[in-house]
């Protein structure tokens, strides 16, 4: 590691110790206020429960530490695992509290990851030269990066240049071995520490960074539990606090600066295609590993469990090599969540039309639901395989899909087998929920990009092309008779004559305009009023009004 | 056909019909990719016996623990509307009053747990009260209306299924269904007991004496807090105005406690009601009773190792209490153990041992030298034995065979052995090993349990226990032992009965001396001054010390040393024992991950270091940052959590494309290219759309080309 040894020397104000877990914990229990140095990081403690401990932290908040290690260390006995599973990480770092945010740390930190590129790679992959510069500003920065990157099992990452240059200029041996530390200082060089971490978290301030420590609360001997009772009180309050002012401080470019058109989708697909994917190797073996859980999946599906699968990257690869080994020979039903337009009754329509095939409708899905189950108990024949890519998307998350999804699940000869991506998805579901789906986790990290699931997303960056619309605008076109595509000529022309003008309330809502058409004087339009109330009620009709409507599309319309 | 649609999400695949025939036979085993001798169908023939036994073992168990309740309930029912029945003052006198009949039953709140239990409560009514039984749930009545028909609905239909009625009841009934009243429910109430008044005995003879002339419609409300208090009111108020001409009863499910009643009824509705407590058994006995049938039996060859008991039991108390969960976690585990486990065939009742030992191939006879306590064991032995037992198969058989008959009766053993130590564990002060005695198993279980400091402490109370106690306990013991299957307890019981006969003897002595000498004790109860008590005590203390032990006391550290001794010698923790592989299920860590699992955890690990996953040393960093070859959603996560609440897409983006320019081409200079790539352009805008997608940011449109970030924490 290229560290500046001579930045280290320079300042001894700061310890920054490693103190495990029974030190801190028999530290808190002797109420010594002694500083227990161990050398090596236990590697077999599962728990990896970092405790930032100052001097003067309450007993209290340490019962509940130790509490929560015991915790932790019942149910975390997971350590050495085959496939690699990342949940020997507690709760704590990764819920843990962190708003030290300034304008252009982001360009800050892109810049050190750019520059000090390869300090920790072994020596046969340095093609890259180390370039790191040695101007005292720079090689701060870098040095700060690395605070930044050890740092990252603590609960606070300090941002402040101080700080930082503080905790780097501490002798700190142990913090390489292992990022659990304990950040101990001494007088006031503590205090004033200790102000400003506690400003760090409760002001979510975006000062620019070097007038960052004028920000810290005035009284510099504003004691322990004072202090531990407004960062806990404050915290809450704090976090509202600047959540709720709208100024933002952010830079005010845009993208404009870089006089890029914004892409479309297709090329955006286009030039995704020829970029290579990095570490194929990698994600490939990773793949099969999951792939070989194929057979056990089958087996537990049978015997009543249902499979979620979750982790980074896309899993509809997997699931569709799942389906076209496994599932070639039984009745199965794939179910794309991230489509947009999906919704529980689509899914119970098409089991209860395809599947099942009956024919006619059901007043609510909650009958449709009952109908299913009636029929699946009456005939144990029926099996049907259910695959769910992303079934905590936009459309499905809802509380009523999830339930009647739920319960679809809990019937005997229906096997689920789903795969969720979003953050929060398991708040999702209740005990109630979660019991009928009688989930069995898996952890699929695959690192595949999202093609498919992104492909729907209009995102910022993207252009709105139309292309996907006007295809489907094709599509209606050609369902509807001559005399219907006649009126719908005319309406479209209507719409886009009337286009620019801004009072005219098509703009907003097109129905009210064709439905004012029809009732217009043009005789010829009364003819088909009937006909058209009947088209103007069906899905088709709303969304290709819709696209009518924006700009994008009226232009491709003309011709 | 392809799944990828953008005019469709769901597709329906069907095979043809004849390939369907083929996979129904296959069925599903333990059809592992590799390394699989043939034993793989016994197994898993093996596996599905022992499930389909342990649970109509729970399924027993659940039944006889709500037997009490069930039968507290029948007996109100019947009460309840037994007045209805003969006419009695009493009722009309009730009926002024407009009471309806009400169960609350107190369930807990393990929910999950509660459908079983209706069912049971459900299936025992209709059984011996009454054929009208209604059960309504929450998430179905969101208003007066949807109850009404939901009501009539499962009235009408349980009706049709008692009575078989024919076509023109049924069409009678959907016409009824179409007005959801009280009025109409009333009158297809009087209907269908006037019918069954007016049937001949003889035809429907069985059928009607299991119920009453009259029998009483039964509303159960599953989860009575989640019904909105509207609905409930209301229903009670109408009802109310119905009761004398229909006889309703209610039952309420709780799962807090019942002041919810009062808190959801104002006074003037729960006035209408005539409520009586029922208390279910609480989910922490049903789920020692689990343990006590289950685990502590030699019943079943399967065992759980202590960290999987753990965990199992960990996530009972801090997820759900529920019980169901528990199970559902025990068959995991039975279905991993014989699904990763090959030796697993040997898994099985000691009657079948013999046979599948002697049937066991090359390769699992490989397999058996391979597991680490088998080596431990052959370690120990001298060279020659040894020789034999990794050369000679039929030697390993025979001594495998041994082996696990040893294990079976070391079951035994330290299955009575800890009972007894629990008699004695379970009523010391504190508890010092633990109240339940799946604590004390986990306990022994774990390590040795004897040289635990918890162990040391309770044979020190143990130490101190009063004769009376001590007596009791040991006559508990020696029940156990008597009780248990064990061979070996003769002499143990005969040394318990021994020192109960000393403790006889010595209370026989005892009484003789008593008269003799006067106590000190005796003495303090005198009239004395607080100076001269002081002194007397003093001197009690100054002569207990310098006095030998009394015979009693002598007999108690006989006593407590013999447990002691026993303890020693049959609570061996399994791990020392060998072949427990075969037989322990120890994968606590899979358990885990399948059942407790933490979604986000595993993104951040692999947002944040994904060379955990991706083993490639470009990614390698010490000290939990990531390089610039990371993945590009990595650098754009990492990038992003240095911005406050909105992000600025510009520099975002320009952010990113340093990165990645230097790590592609570190050479070039940096600082020189404004402009873009368009190849990374297209990649950050994946990345970005990606992370949306993970629920990390969301489009804003508070600012041009900003978008707002979800987390505000180091995920």
């Amino acid at each position: 590691m290229s560290r500046p040894e001579g930045m280290r020397s320079s300042r001894h104000s700061l310890q920054v110790k490693f103190v495990p877990d029974e030190d801190v914990l028999k530290h808190i229990t002797d109420d010594t206020g002694t500083k227990v140095r161990k050398e090596k990081a236990q590697l077999s403690v599962s728990v990896k429960r970092f405790v930032k401990k100052l001097e003067n932290i309450s007993d209290n908040e340490a019962q509940e530490i130790l509490e929560e290690k015991n915790y932790v260390a019942a149910l975390g006995i997971c350590t050495q695992d085959a496939v690699g599973n990342g949940s020997n990480i507690s709760g704590g770092e990764v819920y843990s509290f962190q708003t030290p945010k300034r304008s252009n740390k982001m360009a800050e930190l892109a810049s050190e990851l750019a520059q000090t590129p390869e300090q920790n790679v072994s020596p046969d992959h340095s093609k890259c030269p180390e370039k790191m510069a040695k101007t005292p500003q720079n090689s701060k920065l870098s040095s700060s990066n690395r605070v930044q990157q050890t740092s990252k099992k603590k609960e606070f990452v300090s941002t402040t240049p101080y700080r930082l240059r503080k905790r780097l200029a501490a002798p700190d041996p142990y913090l390489e071995s292992e990022s659990e530390y304990s950040a101990s200082c001494s007088e006031e060089e503590e205090d004033e520490e200790e102000q400003k971490e506690v400003s760090t978290i409760i002001s979510d301030q975006k000062t620019p960074a070097k007038t960052k420590a004028a920000s810290t609360p005035p009284h510099r001997n504003s004691l322990a539990k004072k202090r531990k009772a407004q960062k806990m009180g404050n915290l809450v309050e704090e976090y509202f606090e600047a959540h709720s002012s709208s100024k933002v401080l952010t830079s005010d470019r845009t993208l404009q600066k870089f006089r890029k058109r914004r892409l479309n989708q297709q090329t955006l697909y286009d030039l995704l295609k020829n970029a290579p994917l990095a570490y194929a190797a990698e994600i490939r073996d990773l793949n099969q590993q999951h792939e070989s859980l194929f057979s056990k999946w089958m087996l537990q599906l049978h015997l009543g469990f249902n499979i979620v699968l979750y982790g980074l990257g896309s899993k509809r690869d997997l699931l569709e090599k799942f389906r076209t080994s496994l599932l070639q020979d039984s009745v199965h039903l794939v179910v794309n969540g991230y489509f947009p337009s999906i919704t529980v009754r689509s899914i119970l329509n098409s089991i209860t039309e395809e599947v099942l095939d009956h024919i006619g409708t059901f007043r609510s899905p909650l009958d449709q639901l009952e109908f299913i189950t009636k029929r699946f108990k009456e005939d144990s024949s029926l099996e049907l395989y259910v695959l769910i890519h992303n079934l905590d998307s936009q459309m499905l998350r809802g509380e009523r899909s999830q339930q009647i999804l739920a319960q679809l699940s809990s019937l005997p000869s229906i096997y689920l087998i789903a795969s969720i991506d979003h953050i929060n998805a398991p708040l999702m579901w209740d005990q109630a929920k979660l019991s009928l789906y009688n989930w069995l986790w898996y952890e699929t990290t695959t690192f595949s990009p999202y093609v498919e699931e992104t492909s729907y997303e209009n995102s910022l960056l993207v252009q709105q092309s139309g292309s996907l619309a006007l295809s489907s605008l094709m599509h209606v076109l050609h369902s509807l008779t001559l005399n219907a595509r006649g009126i719908f000529r005319l309406l479209a022309q209507h719409q886009l004559e009337k286009k620019d003008n801004p009072s005219y309330p098509g703009n907003y809502s097109p129905f009210l305009i064709c439905l004012g058409c029809c009732c217009s004087q043009q005789p010829w339009v009364l003819v088909c009023r009937l006909h058209f109330q009947q088209q103007l009620s069906s899905n088709s009709w709303l969304s290709e009004a819709h696209w009518l409507s924006s700009g994008t599309v009226s232009d491709s319309v003309k011709q | 056909m392809s799944t990828c649609s953008v005019s469709k999400g769901c597709f329906v695949f069907k095979p043809s019909t004849k390939k369907r025939r083929l996979s129904d036979k296959t069925g599903h085993d333990f059809r592992c990719p590799s390394n699989d001798s043939e034993d793989t169908q016994l197994r898993f023939v093996t596996c599905q016996s022992l499930w389909n036994q342990i649970k109509s073992e729970t399924e027993q168990i659940q039944e006889d623990l709500n037997k009490q309740l069930l039968d507290n309930l029948v007996s109100f029912l019947s009460r309840s509307h037994s007045d209805f029945q003969e006419k009695t003052t009493e009722w009309t006198c009730r009926m002024k009053f407009r009471e309806i009949p009400t169960a609350a039953l107190v369930l807990g709140v393990n929910v999950t747990d509660h459908d079983l239990t209706f069912r049971g409560l459900s299936d025992v009514l209709q059984d011996n009260i009454t054929p009208y039984v209604a059960l309504l749930e929450a998430k179905d009545c969101p208003g007066i209306k949807n109850l009404m028909q939901k009501l009539m609905g499962q009235l009408m239909n349980c009706d049709i299924d008692v009575d078989s009625m024919d076509d023109e009841d049924c069409v009678q009934v959907s016409q009824n269904r179409i007005r959801c009243s009280m009025p109409s429910l009333i009158s297809w109430y009087d209907s269908v007991t006037k019918k069954t008044d007016s049937e001949t005995p003889s035809k429907k003879r069985n059928s009607s004496s299991r119920h009453w002339r009259s029998p009483p419609v039964v509303v159960i409300f599953k989860d009575m807090e989640s019904f909105t208090t509207k609905v409930l009111q209301d229903f009670i108020v109408i009802s109310s105005q119905h009761i004398h001409e229909l006889p309703l009863v209610l039952i309420f499910g709780i799962a807090t406690s019942p002041m919810i009643i009062h808190r959801l009824l104002p006074h003037s509705v729960s006035s209408l009601l005539c409520i009586e407590l029922f208390q279910s058994l609480s989910c922490k006995e049903h789920l020692s009773t689990i343990i006590d049938k289950l685990l502590l039996t030699s019943r079943f060859p399967f065992k759980l190792g202590e960290k999987v008991l753990q965990v199992l039991i960990n996530i009972f108390l801090y997820h759900d209490f529920s019980v169901q969960n528990f199970i559902k976690g025990f068959q995991l585990c039975i279905v991993e153990h014989f699904y990763s486990q090959p030796l697993s065939v040997l898994c099985c009742h000691l009657v079948d041992i013999k046979k599948r030992v002697y049937s066991l191939s090359h390769d699992q006879c490989e397999n058996i030298r391979r597991l680490p306590s088998f080596r431990r064991y052959v370690e120990k032995q001298e060279s020659g034995k040894q020789i034999e037992l990794l050369t000679n198969d039929s030697f390993l058989k025979e001594e495998t065979q041994k082996l696990l008959e040893d294990l079976h009766v070391y079951h035994e053993n330290y299955v009575s052995i800890l009972r007894c130590l629990h008699v004695f564990t379970s009523s010391l002060p504190k508890y010092p090993l633990g109240k339940q005695i799946r604590e004390l198993h986990c306990a022994c279980l774990e390590n040795r349990v004897w040289e635990t400091e918890e162990y040391e402490s309770s044979l020190q109370l143990a130490r101190m226990l009063n004769k009376t106690d001590l007596v009791t306990m040991l006559q508990q013991c020696v029940e156990i032992l008597i009780a248990s299957s064990g061979k070996e307890f003769d002499r143990a019981i005969e040394k318990l009965k021994e020192f109960l006969t000393q403790f006889q003897n010595l209370e026989a002595e005892a009484s003789q001396e008593r008269d003799v000498s006067v106590s000190p004790q005796k003495e303090l109860q005198k009239k004395t001054d607080l100076y001269h008590l002081q002194k007397t005590l003093l001197e009690l203390k100054e002569s207990r010390r310098s006095k030998k032990l009394t015979k009693f006391e002598m007999l108690r550290f006989e006593v407590v040393d013999y447990i002691d001794s026993l303890v020693r010698r049959y609570l061996v923790p399994a791990d020392n024992r060998t072949l427990h592989e075969i037989v322990y299920f120890n994968a606590a860590a899979v358990l885990r991950g399948h059942l407790n699992a933490a979604p986000r955890t595993a993104l951040h690990t692999a947002l944040n270091n994904p060379h955990w996953y991706l083993k490639n040393q470009a990614l390698k960093c010490d000290g939990g940052g990531i390089s610039n070859k990371a993945p590009d959603i990595c650098i754009v996560y990492k990038l992003h959590l240095e911005c406050g609440r909105l992000i600025n897409l510009a520099d975002w983006l320009e952010a990113f494309s340093t990165v990645v320019m230097a790590a592609e081409e570190p050479n070039a200079d940096a600082a020189s290219s404004d402009q873009v790539d368009d190849v990374i352009h297209a990649r950050f805008i994946r990345a970005v759309s990606e992370l949306e997608l993970l629920g990390f940011i969301k489009p804003s449109k508070q600012k041009t080309d900003h978008v707002a970030r979800l987390t505000w924490g180091g995920c």
